[in-house]
């Protein structure tokens, strides 16, 4: 059996859906400026990985799959169609044709494969290449025993075929990564190591002008496969501007868009200022702030302690000292993951139950533990609120406030640290899929040295139906695979591995000149924001 | 003079070699590692070891430092870890503007705290001379993000005189140069102020009294010209000064200076950027100390050159 995808119409049908300021009907045109404190890192789609280029990278270049603006839906982008095997092991992509590269040439299915094994060859140093791992022939190919990735197969020049070594539910996400971009050979060739500073995609936008420490110049491609995309002729990203200068840029109109937010000092400032009130979007972010407990080191092996610690402290109050820019959390998904289970109801705050739950494990004298916590600000303010909250039920905290990469270092060492905070290291989903919260940071495969399960909690049954979950590939099972997830997420907070602390908000901050839907502003997939779809208010 | 030159010259390689090894011990004992830094969140500890052996990372100290140091006698600076660009390039970049700003504070600072020196000299003790040297002692003091942000808001946001941040007209180098040079500002006009009581108390000055000429030619034309040259002589050693300043004012303005660079490249653990920027500025201090050695002797004929 196959399922054959009505892409054409699905899509046009999803981007009315998607885009609700169609309404005001934008016209196409204008240009914006955008600020960044750092100098863009490089767009070679197979080396950035960072929140600054990230969205850039996106609209330089295009994927076999996409997501709807503003959301977390997938939807096929460079690829016309797709079949999936009834056995979930095989991937046929259909290209769209006359598709071209900002260089002319038309993208065919070769650019794919070679796209691909680009991003997975040692050489290229791709920090994604271990996504692509579910694809046959993947481990000889980085290993050198094979010239190419015999799982990617060129059927005809429209034709991409994929074969899997295992079904992979989130094999079409992975397809959407910014590692899976597709590149003309003869560019990159062309431009060698160089290629993150002369990108050459079928994106959205092309590069018109890199100044270094500078700025960047993006222009609007026009032979653009989708129609009346971009809505903007040009953005001119001005970087090495500090977040607390670029908010006087903004405020003056010199800029209409802070790229890396809303400085934590000037944030209630701005916050309670209505002269900003429509300057400002909230959104939900693909991220959850914890605190780990080390199972394999005591007294936390002990379940009691866990679910003690994790009643011991007030969320609330932490959330308040962060200014509200986040909510509480009680499981490890964030809200605005799909599979995040809003029934739930977790541990509340409780002190007293937590203090009968240490006496029950023998330990109501109280121990001594220490939480490592990286030393920035406002991580070290929450581990001292966190110290204050243990104290209550008798646990001693003593807090190891650390550069990240020593706290990351303590975190992937078997029993070295007990608690970490994980505030300004927290695990940020690359892509809108449960299954991305699990394995690395929660399941037995990142329970190991160097990893970054730092609970080293590992529950073989849990990871077995992980593993079922994500074999469930076929997309009429979607609405089921997410039930598991659900379920999975849920008995984790049983055995307690975590305190789950809040869920970041995000807040971008934009000019009265830009408008566009607010989620396109709070984009979940195009972090921070979605440069394809904003267009100027008021023409 | 010559053979002063060479010798100088000999010490300042000695000495970049210095600089670099010692650049490249704290970066290899630094718990940051850069092949995780580059590999992200979530990958697996086989990237990690991949990246780590492609960057030559896994190979011992001694030899990494010898391949650097090797590369470096070619003139090869390394690719940036990050950027994967030529480090050359990108530092070369980055001169430019750094070293206009430097030369303009270098203007902002003479103009500033040589008048205020002088006219201070002048009344020993007044309360002029005491408010201009508190002035000076804030000067010095104030922290220059501080400072930085303060006149953005001042005569950028409130003022509207100049542009917030940036780089490329006259209007955007006036705030950054003015904010640096202030800071110089501060102990020129004490330096300038004690070499021009030094030289109002000679005797030549008073012999020029005596002989009536008016006080206004005194104080231009003998005192001052003999009271400023020790204190230019001393522009050398103001770089090292704002090389280091410069890290924080280019990166409150935007200036797309070497500064600017360093601080980007250190949180990204980007070793190769680092110890090209740390270099480019030992080569910068040297330069700027030598100079002001070899410019001394002729300032002041009791110096000579050994």
């Amino acid at each position: 059996m196959k399922r054959r995808l009505l892409i054409p119409v699905l899509s046009a049908l999803a981007l009315a859906m998607a885009t609700p300021a169609m309404a005001e009907s934008p016209k196409q045109g204008g240009s914006i400026v955008v600020t960044y404190k750092d100098d863009i890192v490089t767009l070679d789609p197979a080396i950035g990985y960072d929140w600054v280029n990230w969205s850039m990278i996106k609209s330089l270049f295009s994927r076999l799959m996409d997501y709807k603006p503003g959301t977390a839906e997938l939807m096929p982008s460079l690829a016309e169609s797709y079949d999936i095997s009834k056995d979930g092991l095989t991937y046929t992509f259909k290209l769209r044709k006359g598709v071209k590269f900002h260089n002319g040439r038309e993208v065919v299915a070769q650019d794919v494969k070679y796209s691909l094994e680009r991003a997975l060859d040692p050489k290229t140093e791709s920090p994604g290449a271990g996504f692509f791992d579910s694809i046959a022939g993947v481990d000889p190919f980085k290993k050198g025993k094979s010239k190419d990735v015999k799982g990617i197969a060129v059927v005809d020049p429209s034709t991409v075929k994929f074969t899997l070594s295992r079904p992979d539910a989130t094999f079409l996400h992975v397809m959407a990564l910014n590692f899976a971009s597709v590149v003309p050979k003869e560019a990159v060739q062309a431009a060698g190591k160089d290629f993150g500073k002369k990108p050459v995609g079928s994106g959205a936008f092309m590069l018109s002008e890199w100044k270094l420490g500078q700025q960047l110049v993006f222009k609007r491609n026009p032979d653009y496969f989708q129609s009346g995309v971009p809505l903007l002729d040009q953005i001119t990203f001005q970087v090495g501007l500090e977040p607390m200068t670029a908010i006087l840029k903004l405020e003056k109109g010199e800029a209409d868009f802070a790229g890396d937010g809303i400085p934590p000092a000037k944030f209630l400032q701005i916050r309670n200022d209505p002269k900003f009130k429509d300057s400002i979007v909230e959104g939900g972010q693909l991220q959850t702030g914890y605190v780990t407990m080390n199972v394999q080191m005591k007294p936390f092996d002990k379940l009691e302690v866990r679910q003690a610690v994790n009643m011991a402290i007030d969320k609330q109050r932490i959330v308040k000292i962060i200014n509200n820019r986040a909510v509480p959390a009680n499981q490890p998904l964030p809200p605005s993951m799909p599979g995040y289970d809003k029934t739930f109801e977790g541990y509340p705050y409780d002190p007293a139950k937590a203090k009968e739950l240490l006496k029950q494990a023998g330990l109501e004298k109280g121990f001594k533990t220490v939480l490592y916590v990286y030393n920035v600000d406002p991580n070290p303010r929450i581990a001292q609120a966190i110290q204050e909250d243990l104290k209550k039920i008798g646990i001693e905290v003593q807090i190891k406030s650390l550069a990240q990469a020593n706290v990351i270092a303590a975190g992937g060492k078997a029993k070295t640290a007990p608690m970490i905070w994980s505030g300004g290291m927290a695990w940020i989903a690359d892509f809108p899929d449960p299954s991305n919260f699990y394995g690395p940071i929660l399941g037995c495969a990142g329970a190991v040295p160097g990893g970054w399960n730092w609970s080293w909690y590992c529950n073989k049954e849990l990871d077995a139906r992980a593993a079922k979950a994500d074999a469930m590939s076929d997309p009429s099972k979607a609405a089921e695979r997410m039930e598991a997830w659900r379920g999975i997420f849920t008995d984790i907070m049983k055995d307690a591995p975590w305190v789950p602390i809040f869920n970041e908000q995000r807040f971008t901050m934009r000019s009265k000149r830009v408008g566009g839907a607010d989620a396109l502003y709070v984009d979940p997939v195009r972090i921070p924001i979605n440069y394809d779809h904003i267009h100027l208010s008021g023409n | 003079m010559i053979r002063h030159l060479a010798g100088r010259l000999g010490q300042a390689a000695l000495l970049l070699v210095g600089v670099s090894f010692i650049t490249f011990i704290l970066l290899y004992i630094l718990p940051a590692d850069p092949a995780r830094q580059l590999a992200g969140r979530s990958a697996t500890p086989e990237t990690v070891e991949t990246i780590r052996q492609q960057l030559g990372l896994d190979r011992p100290f001694h030899e990494q430092y010898l391949r650097y140091l090797g590369n470096l006698v070619q003139g090869d600076l390394g690719r940036s870890y990050t950027q994967k660009t030529e480090v050359a390039e990108v530092v070369a970049a980055r001169l430019p503007p750094t070293l206009l700003l430097m030369a303009a504070a270098i203007v902002v600072e003479l103009m500033i705290g040589l008048t205020i020196g002088v006219l201070a000299a002048l009344r020993p003790g007044s309360r002029f001379d005491q408010g201009a040297m508190i002035v000076s002692f804030i000067g010095v003091s104030t922290p220059q993000f501080v400072g930085g942000i303060l006149m953005l808001y001042v005569f950028s946001v409130q003022l509207d005189w100049f542009p917030v941040g940036g780089y490329g007209t006259f209007r955007h180098l006036v705030l950054p140069a003015v904010t640096l040079g202030v800071l110089g500002a501060g102990w020129y006009s004490r330096m300038m102020r004690s070499s021009m009581l030094d030289v109002l108390a000679r005797d030549f000055i008073r012999t020029a009294r005596a002989k009536g000429i008016p006080e206004t030619r005194v104080v231009v034309v003998h005192a001052l010209r003999n009271a400023v040259l020790p204190v230019i002589a001393m522009i050398g050693i103001d770089v090292g000064l704002f090389m280091s300043g410069a890290v924080i004012v280019e990166s409150v303005f935007g200036w797309p200076g070497i500064g600017q660079l360093a601080w980007q490249a250190i949180q990204q653990v980007d070793i190769p950027i680092i110890m090209g920027v740390t270099l480019v500025a030992a080569v910068a201090i040297v330069l700027g100390n030598l100079i002001a050695d070899l410019v001394a002797p002729f300032v002041d004929p009791r110096i000579r050159l050994r």
